[in-house]
């Protein structure tokens, strides 16, 4: 039982130590050029275009499902008129952002890891290298700043999304004009509010893209490999997103307010 | 440390001392944990020759070849191109070296989210940027004609035969007009017909292009119809080394047992 918990424990640290040089030897060669500017934009499609249809779903759902809750909990405590700035709080300080990074998790990191380890295994990522390509720049870095770039802008669609419909859904029970909602959930809010919850999401992206290419690129054990190198990347981005989620909130808190 | 511009040097005198071999293997050795794969193996190719490495599956061919170019470090001994000991070299130097090297890789390796087309243009995209697309369209259809696909343009890998796609990696390979070439077992899994085709192009590719080559095979009758000279490994060491004649006059047991079974 000892010996199982310490070889747990050796391969957690291990595997951090890993990912931090994998991480470094990406760095370095995103900074160095020439730089992957046509894998850039294609990744940005992947991540961003391909991820704006389910992202502005499930914003539009999260809406709807926090303006039902709002109005039925406001209303027990009498705080109805708090309706609007509830919504738009809820929505982009909190569920817009977290929302956004585990869906995100999901489709593009299962994504990535798979076709990342599916090229492995395959050896195009060998041929890649031999053929005097840098796969860390070529493959890892251009994903992983496409994750950086689209997951605030992906969360600003979530959020569009949800206080579009979270007001839609008031609006048919109680009628709300749309500029009333936005003056009074915005009323009194400055950018700290609202940005900072959003541009959170970059750190998000930067999890979600290393850790997705960290899994790909160094399966091994063909199609059972790529299969658990996809589900482990959704597993540990989903993870570390929600982890970071609680640590950023405080660090936003701290700082911006 | 040497320089890019010291290593296009060497090559240039490489290329203009055809006797001193391109590619030089010393006392490698390689385990993957207690398994020794090469214990201590020593090699060259010359310029023009074609080395075949031949051996039982499992005993380091592979290997060897992910060594002389980098994919693998080895535990203890040398690879040298051009003079230059690769494991001494920095990233781009190392690059410089990979762009005068074609690999074929056993299973193709082509790129399967690009068509082959887009496969053979991968290396005049990333390395040749000074060349116009037109031009690199022109090139890529020379490629492919010389390995007879150039009626496959715009398939995707998944749609093409095992020995279609090998065709489409040797094309790959030669984009950038490669000295050397190394080739993993070019006619692993194909039919008598194919893998003589295949024989047939790596003939007519090194009698006009004339590289350093190094092949691996378990397949007698392949290298010997494409190599100068035979390796013969076994348990990580080259139990013999010559022409396929010398093979053939052997005594040694594993050399007659392996002859026998080919």
């Amino acid at each position: 039982m000892a010996t199982f918990a310490m070889r747990r424990i050796n391969e957690f640290f291990e595997w951090f130590g890993s990912l931090s040089i994998f991480f470094w030897k990406t760095f370095r060669a995103a900074s160095t050029p020439p730089y992957e500017w046509r894998e850039l934009i294609r990744q940005l499609d992947e991540v961003g275009s391909k991820s704006f249809p389910l992202v502005a779903l499930a914003g539009a759902a999260i809406g709807v499902v926090l303006s039902m809750e709002a109005r039925y909990s406001l209303g027990r405590f009498g705080a109805k008129s708090m309706f609007s700035v509830t919504l738009v709080y809820s929505v982009i300080q909190v569920m817009g952002p977290i929302m956004t990074g585990l869906i995100v998790s999901g489709r593009v990191g299962a994504g990535i890891g798979a076709e990342l380890a599916s090229m492995k295994v395959t050896e195009q990522i060998d041929a890649i290298e031999a053929s005097a390509i840098n796969p860390y720049r070529l493959l890892a870095a251009t994903r992983i700043v496409a994750c950086i770039l689209m997951l605030p802008l992906l969360t600003l669609a979530a959020d569009a999304a949800g206080l579009l419909t979270g007001w839609f859904a008031q609006t048919l029970v109680e009628p709300l004009s749309f500029h009333e909602f936005i003056e009074s959930g915005f009323h009194g809010a400055t950018f700290n509010a609202f940005l900072p919850p959003t541009f959170k999401t970059a750190v998000y992206g930067l999890l979600i893209g290393l850790i997705a290419c960290f899994q790909g690129m160094r399966t091994r054990g063909g199609a059972e490999g790529v299969g658990r190198a996809a589900t482990n990347s959704v597993v540990l981005a989903s993870l570390f997103v929600i982890l970071a989620d609680v640590v950023l909130v405080k660090f936003i808190l701290v700082v911006f307010h | 440390m040497a320089t890019v511009d010291d290593i296009t040097v060497r090559q240039e005198d490489a290329q203009k001392d055809s006797v001193a071999p391109i590619v030089v293997v010393n006392k490698l050795r390689k385990c993957f944990g207690d398994h020794t794969v090469l214990n201590g193996i020593s090699l060259s190719v010359d310029r023009g020759e074609t080395l075949a490495v031949l051996g039982r599956s499992g005993t380091g061919k592979s290997v060897l070849l992910r060594l002389i170019i980098g994919l693998e470090t080895p535990d203890s001994g040398s690879v040298c191109i051009y003079g230059q000991t690769i494991a001494e070299l920095a990233i781009d130097q190392m690059g410089e070296i990979r762009k005068k090297i074609g690999f074929i890789f056993q299973h193709a390796a082509l790129y399967d989210s690009l068509t082959v087309a887009e496969n053979v243009a991968f290396l005049l995209k990333h390395h040749r940027r000074d060349v116009s697309s037109s031009e690199r369209n022109d090139r890529v259809m020379q490629l492919l004609a010389e390995v007879g696909m150039e009626g496959n343009l715009d398939k995707m890998p998944s749609d093409i035969s095992g020995g279609m796609q090998k065709r489409v990696g040797l094309a790959r390979a030669l984009a950038l007009e490669p000295e050397i070439l190394l080739l993993d077992e070019p006619t692993a899994g194909l039919d008598p017909i194919s893998s003589g085709e295949i024989d047939d192009l790596i003939l007519k590719l090194q009698r006009e292009r004339k590289m350093a080559s190094v092949v691996v095979t378990h397949d007698l009758h392949s290298a010997k119809a494409i190599s100068n000279r035979l390796a013969l490994l076994d348990q990580g060491n080259v139990v013999i080394e010559g022409k396929f004649e010398d093979l053939q006059e052997s005594n040694i047991s594993f050399v007659m047992e392996f002859l026998k079974q080919s």
